[in-house]
């Protein structure tokens, strides 16, 4: 008889050579030994979904004690990942510091509101205000409350600013035109001037293709988006909207498309070859839609807004916004902008604050060990397989909406279904074909020009 | 006249050529090709986890492509786990004849002794406890230590492989029931009118006194419940996380007889004294399934550890094998005696204790043959007994080659070669444990505590889309539809059969649907209709006679037609 019992001596589980007797831990990949593999999958995932919502803390830190008035521009340094630049509405400009959260430089540099603020690429700040000048300091090298390097005086107040990527020159919004100046040589007259034959409206925004470097983009406050060529020195394209824009952003990545936006609560992806159409609608805001950024991967979107909260979004994956943020202090916001390695997001608001968010709120900065890595790669695995469980979707959705911003949104909904429901109702007492149904993309586009 | 072949979709004669899709070449598979097919075939079998989705046929080019990645990395993991099959450190341990003579049955106890290592040697060893017995055992789930509690009150742990005595209680009352909890931290008494749970000292912890005159008890790791039954037929399950008593239902079949878990689905399954045994959820507060196993009380059931087959013995001195998937006798043993207790270990062995004897059973079902090709085995792999001690209980210790035999006398440990499970997977339960892993283990198993909710015949319902509710949503959108005693009536003229012979298909489907010993929910309600039916023939037939008899002759009308 030939006979063999399983022996397993304890020794053989050591570790050959650990001094400290830890234990080797061997694996047998047989689902007999392992039951239930998709009710606990679920059960981690379910899990992993409440740990990522126990731990979003979207808010970091205000930045040193703000401003005095509230922000209503923001700067991001391109050359450098913790500096940012800040104008507010008294003309006060400054200068932050990430790391340590505090204001290194500041300056008054206009008697009025700073209406638009930018750097350049060598690192100093052109800012430009209502009080018809605009204004170029040198924040690394000089000390604060210094006088500028160069100015530049216009005849109406300036109300946008943008810089050119390459060249050294900018572009700068008064009244209904648009003067472009040559920044080597200060204190000049504008080289070029840009606008739309018939426009009259102050333009609100302007902003520079940073690929296709000589396509500038702007609104106004006659509804109009218009797109300018430099090199035929002449506007390209037209098209006034249902309401007015307030900002405008180039996706870095892809760079023929833009967001706006809108008074109307929403933001619009353009595509700008084809303004009759917008990409995509954003919606989600409940009040106008006061500033827009595109993080440096083109991949997230953050949108200030009226209703004083920041919200985040994934554009391609989704119309409605991916998270919210908003405390108690803060004011309506004016301005945001995404940080270099697009993992924070700056706000400025009414409040004279400038405040310090996560791009991911349960994300948290410092170095992980390889454990913790794996354990969060596996989470985030487990996460998106099983989002759309209706428990898991519920909790990872769920999220606190200040009261005010609830109840507007609800009424914004009844509002909106009663108008659908009048669309209907005319559309049925009217002859078949009269009054066509416009898909939601091309809405709220009135016309178009060429 | 010859046809010439020409590039042109028309022939001379002015036919259009059909153009035949081509198939795939029907020359052999070279070596190579059928190799890595053959592999891949091995893998599935093993570790795939059922048939794939055909992406061939979907439409959409996306969901096809996404479908197609996912499949593909369904493969690879289970070609990858596959080829970790090399890490396997052991090999089962075998018993195996040499010559035509031999029988493995006939091995005795000592020649296996003085055959396998000295160490395993040891671990063959005998309590003699003939005072407070007979013992009932139950090993930890890693197999690590043991339980005995005698029915006079007697309950001991110890790390039997070291043979060091954890605790020793003696509680002067009887005991029904012992078992562990999720480690060796806490085990559960059923004791003379309530549940007690003590910790690894021996210290009462609680009292679980809604748990009355227990008999039978088992714990349900992934979830962390106790279930118990008693005297009286009730069902409770009590989690042991939160102390709550998820759930109570009166089985209504009088005092149960047996009492085991599916450890694959966490289905309970108790034995009845009319030889039913009937399957239960804490979702539903009726039996998922009964089945009728025995000719006279069930005495006791084990299923495999992937729930594909269930063993019970009954005072019929019968020992069958089910197929607990889809409810069907495999095959009936006869034991001399009733079998007091059967348990299946890792590996598929069958051990069952009978009067004084206990007989361990090999492949009594396989996992890879369907139930029509299952052989009926002619004779037990091995036995042991027949020395006057009268067998309580049979318990398998989980990794190990060892069979735990819990009697009136005291407490048996045997060496089964080849019962245990060689390899163990040491993330899920580890043998070879210390303190600080079991601490860790026993946090994150608290995490992925499974709900209550998630117990069903099919455990791996969790994430399947409910088709069923989609359906019904439909059907209710649907304004056309028939409903309450429309739809009855439309119901059964479905299942009437148009020939008016006594073979209706209602008839029909009872005889051909299922076993007749199986009766599940659905075969209630077909059996329900066609009384109804037959009920409703007779009235009206009745009926019928009454009028053409007129009001005066009605009364000698014949009852029953």
């Amino acid at each position: 008889m030939k006979i063999k019992a399983l022996t397993r001596s304890a020794s053989s589980i050591q570790t050959p050579g650990a001094s400290d007797g830890s234990a080797r831990q061997p694996r047998n990949l047989d689902p007999a030994l392992h039951p239930f593999e998709r009710a606990r999958e679920y059960t981690r995932a379910l899990n992993a979904t409440k740990l990522e919502r126990m731990f979003a803390a979207p808010f970091v830190a205000q930045l040193g004690r703000g401003h005095v008035d509230g922000v209503y521009t923001l700067g991001r340094d391109p050359q450098s990942l913790d500096r940012f630049a800040s104008g507010s509405g008294d003309g006060v400009l400054k200068v932050w510091d990430l790391p340590s959260r505090d204001e290194v430089w500041q300056t008054q540099a206009h008697e009025n509101l700073v209406k638009g603020m930018c750097w350049t690429q060598d690192r100093k700040l052109l800012s430009c205000g209502t009080d018809r000048t605009v204004k170029l300091y040198d924040p690394y090298n000089t000390p604060s409350k210094s006088a500028p390097t160069a100015t530049w005086l216009g005849s109406n107040s300036f109300t946008a600013l943008s810089l050119h990527r390459s060249e050294p020159a900018f572009a700068a919004a008064s009244s209904s035109s648009i003067q472009l100046y040559d920044m080597s040589r200060p204190s000049t007259t504008p080289t070029q001037t840009l606008a739309w034959p018939t426009s009259i409206d102050t333009i609100t925004a302007l902003a520079f293709n940073q690929s296709e470097t000589s396509l500038l983009a702007s609104c106004a406050s006659d509804r109009s988006l218009v797109l300018y060529d430099l090199r035929t020195s002449s506007p390209l394209h037209r098209s006034i909207l249902t309401m007015s824009s307030n900002s405008i952003a180039w996706n870095p990545m892809e760079p023929f498309n833009f967001a706006v936006a809108n008074e109307d609560h929403n933001i619009y992806m353009f595509d700008s070859r084809n303004l009759s159409r917008a990409l995509n609608v954003l919606k989600d805001h409940v009040s106008a839609v006061m500033d827009v950024d595109f993080s440096p991967t083109g991949q997230e979107l953050v949108s200030a807004s009226y209703d004083r909260t920041l919200r985040l979004w994934t554009p391609q994956k989704s119309g409605h916004s991916r998270d919210i943020y908003h405390t108690k202090r803060m004011q309506r916001i004016f301005s945001c902008t995404f940080s270099g390695d697009s993992s924070y997001v700056l706000s400025g608001s009414d409040d004279g604050n400038v405040r310090l968010w996560r791009a991911n709120a349960s994300e948290r900065s410092g170095v992980r060990s390889a454990r913790e890595r794996q354990k969060l790669e596996y989470d985030e695995a487990l996460k998106e397989r099983w989002k759309h469980m209706p428990e898991i979707r519920r909790i990872s959705r769920h999220r606190h909406v200040p009261k005010v911003v609830k109840k507007a949104g609800e009424i914004k909904g009844e509002e909106l279904k009663s108008i659908k429901r009048r669309e209907e109702n005319e559309r049925k007492h009217s002859r078949k074909g009269q009054k066509k149904r416009r898909s939601e993309r091309e809405k709220m586009v009135l016309t178009t020009e060429q | 006249m010859a046809e010439y072949e020409t590039s042109d979709l028309v022939r001379a004669n002015g036919q259009v050529k059909v153009q035949r899709k081509k198939g795939p070449p029907t020359a052999r598979l070279d070596p190579e090709q059928a190799a890595k097919r053959k592999r891949l075939q091995e893998a599935q079998k093993q570790y795939g986890r059922g048939q794939g989705i055909e992406t061939k046929s979907i439409k959409d080019k996306k969901l096809r492509g996404n479908l197609k990645a996912l499949e593909e990395r369904y493969q690879e993991a289970a070609l990858k786990a596959k080829d970790a099959e090399i890490l396997l450190e052991n090999e089962s341990g075998f018993l195996e004849p040499e010559g035509e003579l031999e029988r493995t049955y006939k091995v005795r106890q000592d020649e296996i002794k003085t055959d396998v290592a000295v160490e395993t040697a040891k671990k063959s060893f005998e309590l003699k406890l003939d005072q407070l017995g007979p013992y009932t055992a139950d090993y930890t789930r890693n197999g690590r230590d043991l339980l005995l509690a005698g029915r006079k009150g007697h309950v001991a742990t110890m790390d039997w492989r070291s043979g060091k005595l954890g605790c020793e209680l003696q509680l002067g009352e009887t005991i029904r029931d012992a078992k562990w909890l999720h480690n060796n931290q806490y085990f559960a008494v059923a004791q003379k009118r309530n549940v007690y749970i003590y910790d690894h000292h021996g210290v009462e912890i609680h009292n679980l006194d809604q748990h009355i005159e227990v008999t039978h008890m088992e714990f349900l790791p992934y979830h962390y419940l106790l279930a118990t039954i008693g005297n009286a037929g009730w069902l409770k399950w009590q989690d042991t996380s939160t102390g709550k008593l998820v759930m109570q239902m009166p089985t209504k079949q009088g005092t149960p007889t047996a009492f085991g878990q599916n450890p694959y689905n966490a289905i309970l399954h108790v034995g009845h004294q009319n030889g039913t045994v009937s399957l239960w959820s804490p979702n539903s507060t009726t039996p998922l399934v009964k089945m009728l196993c025995h000719r006279g009380p069930v005495r006791s059931l084990a299923v495999d550890r992937e729930g594909r087959y269930m063993v019970s013995t009954g005072q019929d001195s019968k020992m069958a094998v089910w197929d607990v998937r889809n409810f069907k006798p495999v095959h009936e043993y006869f034991l001399r005696q009733p079998g007091s207790s059967v348990a299946v270990s890792d590996r598929n062995l069958t051990a069952v204790g009978w009067g004084t004897q206990t007989t361990v059973w090999k492949d009594l079902f396989s996992k890879h043959r369907s139930d029509v090709d299952q052989v009926k085995v002619q004779s037990p792999y091995m036995a042991w007994g027949a020395q006057g001690q009268s067998v309580e209980r049979v318990r398998w210790c989980p990794f190990e080659d060892i069979l735990g035999i819990g009697h009136n006398q005291g407490f048996t440990s045997i060496i089964v070669p080849g019962a245990g499970e060689p390899n163990f997977d040491a993330l899920e339960v580890n043998p070879y444990e210390n303190a600080k892993q079991r601490q860790e283990g026993e946090v994150k198993s608290l995490l992925n505590k499974l709900q209550p909710e998630m117990i069903s015949l099919n455990p791996d319902f969790v994430g399947n889309l409910d088709k069923a509710s989609h359906e019904q949503r439909q059907l209710e959108k649907d304004l056309d539809r028939k409903t309450g005693v429309e739809a009855e009536r439309e119901r059964v003229e479905e299942l009437k059969n148009r020939g008016r012979g006594k073979n209706s298909s209602l008839r029909k489907f009872i005889r051909k649907k299922g076993n007749k010993n199986v009766i599940d929910e659905h075969k209630v309600r077909v059996q329900e209709m066609r009384e109804k039916q037959r009920q409703r023939a007779k009235e009206i037939k009745e009926g019928k006679q009454q009028e053409e008899l007129g009001p005066a002759l009605a009364r000698f009308a014949r009852k029953g037609g």
